[in-house]
């Protein structure tokens, strides 16, 4: 079996270094697989956050040679025979102890979004969509909140702008409330102000690290942009407003 | 390039990163890209010279609304929108018929959401990767306040479909030459631009917001189904947005050099005019 070097982030929030670990990994390891090892047999009291090892609980994110990634996505024959792997935890959240960070400022934001509100029920008490308009909403709802997005969006990452921005996976929550063809709540005002739909610049990085594959930036902060400009920039819609009603909601 | 160490290992800085692939050859070539063309459109918005060929129009000269016919390889008077280039012309600036419209295709591109990203990684290196650092800013704004202008994406759009429509028209000139129906290696050319434009201006967000992408139910009524399938079509462009706006990009520089290279008498056309 090849040996392998691994560097890996040991500490918490007061300080720390990154260790190198020599390892030997098997064919078909993924990184989680040698992280596991290595706690398993060189450093018992390492930290990692993980759950599923299938891609779909969202717990083993990491940074891995610089991009953020799920570890048990990430196949070790990704990388060349002599290459260092590089484990570090997510930038954007406080770290509390080696790879594990504290993400619950995601779950703060989680609340402040105005929640689902139906429109009233049809004439015999049941609600009706078809398949086409909940095509777009369905997409979205295949978050498995990993915040890779979170973490590589350099909003949040690199100007530490969370009192303005709520992120990439918020925005994509939004959406999926917003284009919902039940919904009647309206949360253009807040997408512009409070959620700073205005601070993204559409560079795509969380569209690029979305292990879901879902558009993030084509499907949904765009359109989510695209209704801030017909509310809040566009005088031929506000004039169209004026003249022929707000449209579907109040 | 400087780097601190954070806590979790991160290097601090601009352009600092972990990452050990080539990031940085993608944003190279797009500035290498958008660079050549920002020169050379530029040059040739100066020049306003050697647009015309016989019946080959350049599209960064079109439409022609003035038209200064003493300019060697300029259009004939008859064909100015308008008429005869204007006295009040600032004397600093060559009479160039390009410096009156290049600012509609060049504000559709400018505040495009693909070239933002493309722009944004490679000229404003915010951030100039994913996971790399990007310039140091006081407190980063985004497109709230100097950039809220890209907000008005949508006009320069309708711009742009006018365009097209107008650059169909000189391909559709260039079928005829002194009366003669015919065609030319020119004429491919120039009906190939707006076809490549229209491929990437149909493609655009915006368009696709405007045809179906802001209503919630597709199925409401006839309209609204209507516009689904309009949106449907929109998004199967937009999902080839990238590569539509470099093929489009490319395809107008390379037509305003093929019809200078005929006007210059560099190159001769191959037609069925002899």
């Amino acid at each position: 079996m090849p040996e392998r070097t691994f560097r890996i982030w040991r500490g918490d929030a007061q300080g720390g270094r990154l260790v190198d670990y020599q390892v030997e990994v098997d064919p078909g390891m993924v990184v989680l697989d040698v992280i596991h090892r290595i706690q398993a047999h060189q450093a018992t009291d390492l930290a990692v956050r993980w759950n599923c090892k299938a891609g779909k609980c969202g717990s083993c994110s990491t940074e891995i040679n610089g991009h953020p990634r799920l570890a048990c996505m990430t196949r070790m024959n990704l990388f060349g025979s002599d290459e260092v792997v590089t484990v570090q935890p997510l930038k954007a959240f406080p770290v509390i102890k080696d790879l594990v960070t504290d993400v619950s400022w995601n779950f703060e934001q989680n609340r402040r979004i105005p929640p689902f509100k139906p429109k009233p029920r049809d004439a015999d008490g049941r609600y009706r969509m078809k398949q086409q308009d909940v095509d777009r909403v369905q997409e979205f709802r295949k978050c498995i909140e990993c915040f890779l997005c979170q973490d590589v969006c350099h909003v949040l990452r690199d100007h530490g702008r969370k009192d303005a921005f709520v992120g990439p996976r918020f925005m994509i929550r939004l959406a999926s409330l917003e284009m919902h063809p039940l919904d009647v709540a309206d949360r253009i005002p807040a997408i512009r102000k409070d959620f700073g739909s205005g601070l993204c610049n559409i560079t795509r990085c969380c569209t690029e690290v979305c292990p879901e594959h879902i558009g993030i930036t084509d499907n949904g902060i765009i359109p989510l942009k695209e209704r801030v400009v017909d509310r809040f920039y566009d005088p031929i819609a506000w004039l169209a407003r004026k003249i022929f009603g707000t449209g579907k909601r109040a | 390039m400087s780097e601190t160490l954070r806590i979790g290992g991160h290097a601090g800085g601009f352009a600092a990163t972990a990452r050990t692939d080539r990031w940085w050859v993608g944003p190279l070539l797009t500035f290498a890209g958008l660079g050549a063309f920002v020169v050379y459109s530029t040059w040739a918005a100066f020049q306003g010279a050697y647009y015309y060929a016989a019946p080959y129009l350049s599209p960064f000269y079109s439409p022609l609304l003035f038209i200064d016919p003493s300019a060697p390889g300029a259009a004939p008077l008859e064909h100015a929108w308008i008429g005869a280039w204007p006295s009040w012309w600032p004397a600093l600036l060559p009479a160039s018929p390009a410096f009156l419209i290049l600012i509609f295709p060049g504000a559709f591109r400018a505040t495009c959401y693909y070239y933002r990203k493309a722009y944004y990684r490679s000229f404003f290196a915010t951030p100039p990767g994913c996971a790399v650092g990007p310039i140091p800013q006081g407190r980063y704004k985004g497109e709230t306040s100097l950039l809220i202008f890209q907000n008005l994406h949508r006009y320069a759009l309708y711009f742009a479909i006018l365009f097209i429509f107008i650059l169909y028209l000189d391909a559709f000139k260039a079928f005829f030459k002194d009366g003669r129906l015919g065609v030319g290696v020119g004429t491919l050319v120039l009906l190939i631009n707006p076809t490549l434009l229209g491929l990437y201006t149909f493609g655009c967000h915006s368009f696709r917001h405007l045809v179906g992408g802001g209503l919630d139910c597709f199925s409401c009524d006839r309209a609204s189904a209507a516009r689904h399938g309009l949106w449907k079509k929109v998004t199967a462009l937009n999902e080839r947005h990238m590569l539509w706006a470099w093929t489009s990009l490319f395809w107008v520089g390379f037509t305003d050099v093929y019809v200078r290279l005929v006007a210059m008498g560099v190159i001769r056309d191959l037609n069925t005019w002899g």
